[in-house]
């Protein structure tokens, strides 16, 4: 939360507790200024969520330990369709969330586990084709994988998807308080993935001012001296990897609830891009600002969408080019002046590795200590 | 004397290069050890197989009375071997004080669910390290810029930093190649009297250097290769005056000196 409201100008730098809490509000009342321009806003706005928490997952495994990810949609697509085997009419199992979310983040770690294991010798461009290629052999096995045995349903995708259901409570459905006045269930939505998120920062936090946070930063920094001062250069890169592929199977398996609906069209390489976009834009390696730059790139492209037809039909009669077109050259617009201008990203800031105030700090008490 | 190190047969090919061959040679404990020879001479390579970063085609190290694991650099580390390297090697975008943190990595035991739930054994581990890693700075005297992004460091204190760094493994032979390559007078005397410190403290150091003078002032005994081979290890007087070794560092036409 620091790192965010850091990211507000001047009050950021100049009022830390304003802007600290200039954050909170955002966070507890964005579905409602959503809600004021309409439904869809609110749903953009839920996506926009589960996109900041794979831009927090990649970060991870790009911007930490500076491996080269091109294919961490897979874990994604891992985590959703664990949902949809787990809890849909599909095979029939209606397991709870809790044991759903659980197993699609755990065999995203483990997908992370197997594919990294004999692919982290590679480095820098050789890693990424090589994941680029493992996250579209994923796409295509979910694609092909319904004949002979139809497990994944091929191309139609998997229907009817379980919601999430916390105690009883079924958050899919809108609250009717009274008559005329309901609680939009997006709103639930909003905040079980603000939940997720605040706890993904928190946990990715605590890795980074960590022995383990300072060691990938040695090996993204000097793969050579990170093994010349006794890193397991391959079980720490391991780590990395198999922890950034569980947020995206939380995230995956978010998707598959909220959507209701997974296909292997979802997963395309385009959406690794697009991640991997926004952990750049952002700021690798910093977390406010990959949370700023999934914001923003996930937004963009639906204000292209809604406003981009009419003001081209209100200015040339026609529509000159099509919205999703636009989206491409907006992302490589970004892209291409983020390099020229920013070459660190969006907000460079520094990234801590260590608490230097530790140092005047009180010896933890030892009571209950093993 | 006890013995800390021993080198039998190490040799070391590359390609059509014998970049060692059959290198014996041992360091005792508490010594400053001196290992020369001109350019090409196999120095940096015998570094290099011995740190695990290259295996030995033959030979092997036996360290502190067991064999050293080949090319499994981490482990050697864990046995108490550190070293630095000739052109520095630091985590750039880490500060000074990260630098060294990373290097205490291996003798810390927090894993993830300990650094997930910041159990007390975790917070209080996190706090010694940052302690002794300032404790470090300090000891080779650069703890003003605890704070500062390594790369932005001046050179001689990217040195300093690069020895407290290796130092954070708690090493029992710190292995430094070339530490005063491209310093000063006045720094290369501090970095002498930064040396002798340590071996007081009780790490033996294996010493790569150009700078023959440094070398004959600060080392307890001195071998020197060439072309591979070792061609002499003794108390650097000898060394200094045995034609084996002039002629290597001044070519061949200097047979009559």
């Amino acid at each position: 939360m620091n790192e965010l409201a850091a990211v507000i100008p001047w009050l950021g730098t100049h009022k830390p507790r304003a802007a600290r809490w200039v954050v909170i509000v955002l966070m507890i009342t964005a579905p409602l200024i959503a809600a004021f321009f309409g439904r869809t806003w609110m749903r953009v706005l839920d996506f926009a969520l589960l996109y900041v928490m794979l831009a927090l997952g990649l970060n991870l495994v790009v911007g930490f330990a500076g491996l080269l990810d091109l294919g961490y949609i897979a874990f994604y697509a891992v985590g959703a369709y664990t949902w949809a085997f787990l809890a849909s009419p599909h095979f029939g199992l209606h397991l709870p969330f809790w044991i759903v979310l659980p197993a699609g983040a755990a065999f995203a770690a483990l997908a992370g586990l197997i594919l990294g294991t004999p692919v982290l010798r590679l480095r820098g461009d050789y890693l990424a084709i090589v994941t680029l290629g493992f996250g579209e052999i994923v796409r295509i096995f979910m694609n092909n994988l319904n004949y002979p045995v139809n497990i994944t349903n091929g191309p139609q995708g998997i229907n009817a998807l379980d919601p999430i259901i916390i105690f009883g409570w079924d958050i899919s459905r809108n609250w009717q308080v009274t008559d005329n006045l309901s609680v939009n269930s997006l709103f639930f939505y909003y905040y079980a993935f603000l939940a997720c998120v605040i706890g993904s920062v928190i946990f990715i936090q605590r890795m980074q001012v960590s022995r383990m946070g300072r060691a990938w930063a040695a090996i993204r920094d000097d793969d050579l001296a990170a093994k010349a001062i006794g890193i397991n250069v391959r079980n720490v890169k391991l780590l990395a990897f198999s922890l950034g592929a569980t947020f995206g199977g939380v995230a995956g398996g978010l998707f598959g609830a909220f959507q209701g609906f997974v296909s292997p069209e979802s997963f395309s390489l385009m959406e690794s891009i697009m991640v991997l976009a926004m952990v750049v834009f952002g700021g690798m390696g910093n977390l406010g600002g990959v949370i700023v730059g999934a914001l923003i790139l996930s937004f963009l492209p639906e204000v292209l969408r809604h406003h981009a037809v009419p003001l081209q039909q209100a200015v040339f009669g026609t529509v000159i080019l099509d919205p999703e077109v636009l989206r491409l050259l907006i992302y490589a617009l970004a892209l291409i002046l983020m390099m020229a201008l920013r070459p660190a990203g969006l907000i460079p800031a520094h990234s801590r590795y260590s608490r230097p105030e530790l140092l005047k700090a009180e010896p933890v008490p030892a009571e209950g200590r093993a | 004397m006890i013995r800390l190190l021993e080198a039998r047969g190490i040799a070391k090919r590359f390609g059509g290069v014998q970049a060692l061959s059959d290198v014996s040679l041992s360091i005792n404990k508490g010594e400053i050890y001196g290992l020369i020879g001109p350019n090409g001479a196999g120095k940096t390579t015998f570094f290099n197989v011995l740190t695990g970063a290259y295996v030995a085609d033959q030979g092997e190290f036996i360290f502190a009375g067991a064999e050293l694991p080949r090319g499994k650099p981490h482990e050697v580390v864990a046995r108490g071997i550190a070293r630095t390297f000739q052109n520095i090697r630091l985590f750039r975008d880490m500060t000074a004080l990260e630098n060294v943190m990373a290097g205490h990595h291996i003798r810390m035991k927090a894993n993830v669910w300990g650094i997930l739930t910041q159990n007390r054994a975790t917070r209080e581990e996190e706090r010694l390290a940052t302690l002794r890693a300032y404790e470090l700075l300090k000891y080779v005297g650069i703890e003003r810029y605890a704070d500062t992004i390594s790369k932005n460091l001046s050179y001689g204190d990217q040195r300093r930093l690069e020895i407290a760094r290796a130092l954070a493994t708690e090493p029992q032979l710190l292995a430094l190649d070339e530490p005063a390559a491209g310093m000063n007078a006045t720094e290369t005397g501090q970095l002498r009297t930064l040396i002798e410190t340590i071996r007081n403290d009780g790490v033996t150091v294996l010493l790569i250097e150009h700078d023959v003078k440094l070398v004959m002032g600060l080392c307890d005994r001195v071998a020197v290769l060439d072309f591979g081979k070792k061609i002499a290890e003794d108390v650097p007087a000898v060394v200094q005056r045995d034609t084996a070794v002039i002629e290597a560092y001044l070519g061949g036409a200097h047979h009559a000196h």
